[in-house]
C-alpha cells in the first residue's frame, strides 16, 4: 500500500496520517482499534518501523482507503526520524486509553449517541489541525516575504543616499550640470520614487515621461472638453483617463506634473488653478472670463441663483459652476448673499446702477 | 586654465556618479523583479503586508505611489491598486455629496467602496483608503482627512475647514449632532464663536438644522447619521460621479 511522504499525527483518540503534498488526503485509525504495537529497528536499506496490530474492523467502520485487508496490521515507516519518540507516545496513549473516559472536545452535535458524537467532534479536531498547519505555512511565507522586503529596502536606501550625494554635487557646482544630465537624474528619481533633493518636488516634473504624457492628454481630452463646455476639473480628468486606461494607471502626481507642462509645450489645453485651489483643464480656446458674461445674463434672468441651481440650468458640475460664479463675483459682476440657506448670487446692481 | 580644469573635473565627477546610479538602478530593478516574482501576491492579497511595505518605504524616503512610471508601480503593481482605488473613492464621494455636503466617515466610505468593487475584487482596508486619499489631495479637489473620535471624516470638497470647525466636528461625532450649549460647556467658547462655526457648516451643507428638537436647536451631521442607515447609492447619484 503506497501512502508515502506524509505527516503522522497522534491524538488522544486517533492515529492520523496526512499526505504532505496533498493536504486533502488524510486517513485515520481510532486508537481503540489497536491491539498492540512493536518496533522494528532500521537496517541497511530499511527504515525504522512501528508495526501496529489491529482488531478486526467493526461493522460500523467509517469508509476508508480499504474496506478490508488480509493483514491484521499496518506498518508505519519512519524514513527520516521520529520513530523512537513516536513509539513512546503511542505506547503511552494506548496504555492510558484516554479515549475511553474523555468526551472529545468541541462537540457541536446535540445527538446523544456517544459513538456518533465522538466521530463528529473528532472531525472538528481534524479540521482545526488543518487550519493550524495552513496558518503555520502562511506565517512562514509571510516571514520570508518580510525578510526579502527588508533586504530590498536596504538596497533602496542605498539608492536614496546616492541620489542625495549627487544632488549635493549639483548644488556645489551651482548649475554647471547640463540639461541632459538633469533630465537623466530626474528620470532616475522618478523610477525610484525619490523626492528631488534639489527642488523638493516629488521626483521632479519635466521628465520625458511627463512630456509624452502631456501630449497624450492633449489628444485624449480634446473631445471630452468640447462636450463639457471647454472646461473640466482635474478630478474629472483623473477619473476619465484612468477609467479609459484600465491598466498602467496614472498617479495623481503624474497627471498634475504632465498638465503643468501643457502650456510650455504649446498644446491646445492648459491647466488653471482657481483661488479656491480647484484645478481645471481648459481648452486654449476657452475663455472663462467670457463665460462669466453669459453667466451674468443667466443669473439676471432668474433674479438670483445658487451654485446648485446654476449648475442644473447650464449643465455643469456644481464644482465648476461655483467657480464660475465666484469668478464673476471677483470681477465685480455678481454679489453674494451668504446665509444659512446657502450661498446665493445676485447681479451686482451697485456696479450697473449708479 | 586652472579654473577650466576644475570645472571639467566637476562635470566628470557628476557624470561618473550618474553612470554609477544608472548601473545601481538596473541592479535594483533586477532585485525588485525577483522580489515581485516571489511576493507580488502578498502585496495584492495582504493588507497588513501593504502597510508594512508603505511604512518601510516612508522610512527610507521613497514614495512608491508617486508615479505610475516608477519601478514599484510597474513591477509590484502597487500603483494600479491605489490609483484605481482613488477613482472609486472620488466617485463615491461625488455621488453622496449632496446628502452629506462633502463629508463622509471613513467607515461609510469603506462600505460603499467595497460594494462598488463587487464580491470578487481584492480586499481593501481602511489604511488603503487613507493612502489613496492622501495621493488625491494633489488634484486640488479639496480632499482632506479629519481625525474624529478614533476614526476619520473624509472631506471631498474645497471648503475651508479650520481648527475651529474640526474641533466642533469632533464634538459632534459622539452623538451625530451638537448644540450651542454643548460647545460652550465643552470648549468654553463664546456663543458668537460657536454660532459662526455652526453656520459655516450649515452653509457648506455639512450640517443640518433641527429647530424642532426639545430644548435648543440641534445641528446634525448627515455624514455621521447616514452611517446608521447605510443607504444605497441611487442611479441618479451615481451619474453625478461619472464624468
Amino acid at each position: 500500500v503506497k501512502f508515502d511522504s506524509g505527516v503522522l499525527l497522534l491524538s488522544t483518540h486517533r492515529l492520523i496520517w496526512r499526505d504532505q503534498k496533498n493536504h486533502e488526503c488524510c486517513i485515520a485509525i481510532p486508537l481503540s482499534q489497536i491491539v498492540f504495537i512493536e518496533e522494528q529497528a532500521a537496517g541497511i536499506g530499511k527504515s525504522a518501523k512501528i508495526v501496529v496490530h489491529l482488531h478486526p474492523a467493526s461493522s460500523n467502520k467509517e469508509p476508508g482507503p480499504f474496506q478490508n485487508s488480509k493483514y491484521s496490521y499496518i506498518k508505519l515507516s519512519f524514513k527520516e526520524h521520529g520513530q523512537i519518540e513516536f513509539y513512546r507516545r503511542l505506547s503511552e496513549e494506548i496504555t492510558q486509553r484516554r479515549w475511553e473516559n474523555m468526551p472529545t472536545g468541541q462537540t457541536i452535535q446535540v445527538n446523544k449517541d456517544p459513538q456518533a458524537g465522538r466521530i463528529r467532534a473528532v472531525g472538528i479536531v481534524g479540521i482545526e489541525r488543518k487550519l493550524e498547519e495552513k496558518r503555520k505555512e502562511t506565517d512562514k511565507n509571510i516571514s520570508e516575504a518580510f525578510e526579502d522586503l527588508s533586504k530590498l529596502m536596504e538596497k533602496a536606501k542605498e539608492m536614496v543616499e546616492l541620489s542625495k550625494s549627487i544632488a549635493n554635487k549639483i548644488k556645489e557646482k551651482q548649475g554647471d550640470i547640463t540639461e541632459d544630465e538633469t533630465i537623466r537624474f530626474k528620470s532616475y528619481l522618478l523610477s525610484m520614487g525619490i523626492a528631488n533633493p534639489v527642488t523638493r518636488e516629488t521626483y521632479g516634473s519635466g521628465t520625458h515621461y511627463h512630456m509624452q504624457l502631456a501630449k497624450q492628454l492633449a489628444g485624449i481630452l480634446q473631445t471630452p472638453l468640447e462636450e463639457r463646455g471647454g472646461i473640466m476639473s482635474l478630478t474629472e480628468v483623473y477619473c476619465l483617463v484612468n477609467r479609459a486606461r484600465g491598466l498602467e494607471l496614472l498617479s495623481p502626481e503624474d497627471l498634475v506634473n504632465a498638465c503643468k507642462m501643457l502650456e510650455s509645450l504649446k498644446l491646445p489645453l492648459r491647466l488653471r488653478i482657481f483661488d479656491s485651489g480647484v484645478m481645471v483643464i481648459e481648452l486654449q480656446s476657452h475663455n472663462e472670463e467670457e463665460m462669466v458674461a453669459s453667466a451674468l445674463e443667466t443669473v439676471s434672468e432668474k433674479g438670483s441663483l445658487t451654485a446648485d441651481e446654476f449648475a442644473k440650468l447650464v449643465g455643469m458640475s456644481v464644482l465648476l459652476a461655483k467657480e464660475r460664479l465666484l469668478l464673476a463675483e471677483k470681477m465685480g459682476h455678481l454679489c453674494r448673499d451668504d446665509s444659512v440657506e446657502g450661498l446665493r448670487f445676485y447681479p451686482n446692481l451697485f456696479l450697473t446702477q449708479s | 586654465l586652472r579654473q577650466a580644469k576644475y570645472k571639467e573635473r566637476g562635470t566628470v565627477l557628476a557624470e561618473d556618479q550618474l553612470a554609477q546610479m544608472s548601473k545601481q538602478l538596473d541592479m535594483f530593478k533586477t532585485n525588485l523583479e525577483e522580489f515581485a516574482s516571489k511576493h507580488k501576491q502578498e502585496i495584492r492579497k495582504n493588507p497588513e503586508f501593504r502597510v508594512q511595505f508603505q511604512d518601510m518605504c516612508a522610512t527610507i524616503g521613497v514614495d512608491p505611489l508617486a508615479s505610475g512610471k516608477g519601478f514599484w508601480s510597474e513591477m509590484l503593481g502597487v500603483g494600479d491598486f491605489y490609483y484605481e482605488l482613488g477613482v472609486q473613492i472620488i466617485e463615491v464621494c461625488l455621488a453622496l455629496k449632496h446628502r452629506n455636503g462633502g463629508l463622509i466617515t471613513l467607515e461609510e466610505l469603506h462600505q460603499q467602496v467595497l460594494k462598488g468593487r463587487g464580491k470578487f475584487a481584492q480586499d481593501v482596508s481602511q489604511d488603503d483608503l487613507l493612502r489613496a486619499i492622501k495621493k488625491l489631495k494633489v488634484l486640488g479637489n479639496g480632499f482632506g482627512i479629519i481625525p474624529v473620535g478614533g476614526t476619520y471624516l473624509i472631506q471631498s470638497v474645497p471648503a475651508e475647514l479650520n481648527m475651529d470647525h474640526t474641533v466642533v466636528l469632533q464634538l459632534a461625532e459622539k452623538k451625530g449632532y451638537v448644540t450651542v450649549s454643548e460647545i460652550r460647556s465643552s470648549l468654553k467658547w463664546e456663543t458668537e464663536r460657536a454660532k459662526q462655526v455652526l453656520e459655516h457648516l450649515l452653509k457648506e451643507g455639512m450640517a443640518w438644522l433641527d429647530t424642532q428638537a426639545a430644548g435648543e436647536p440641534q445641528y446634525w451631521l448627515p455624514a455621521l447619521f447616514t452611517e446608521l442607515y447605510s443607504q444605497e447609492i441611487t442611479p441618479e447619484e451615481a451619474k453625478e460621479g461619472i464624468p
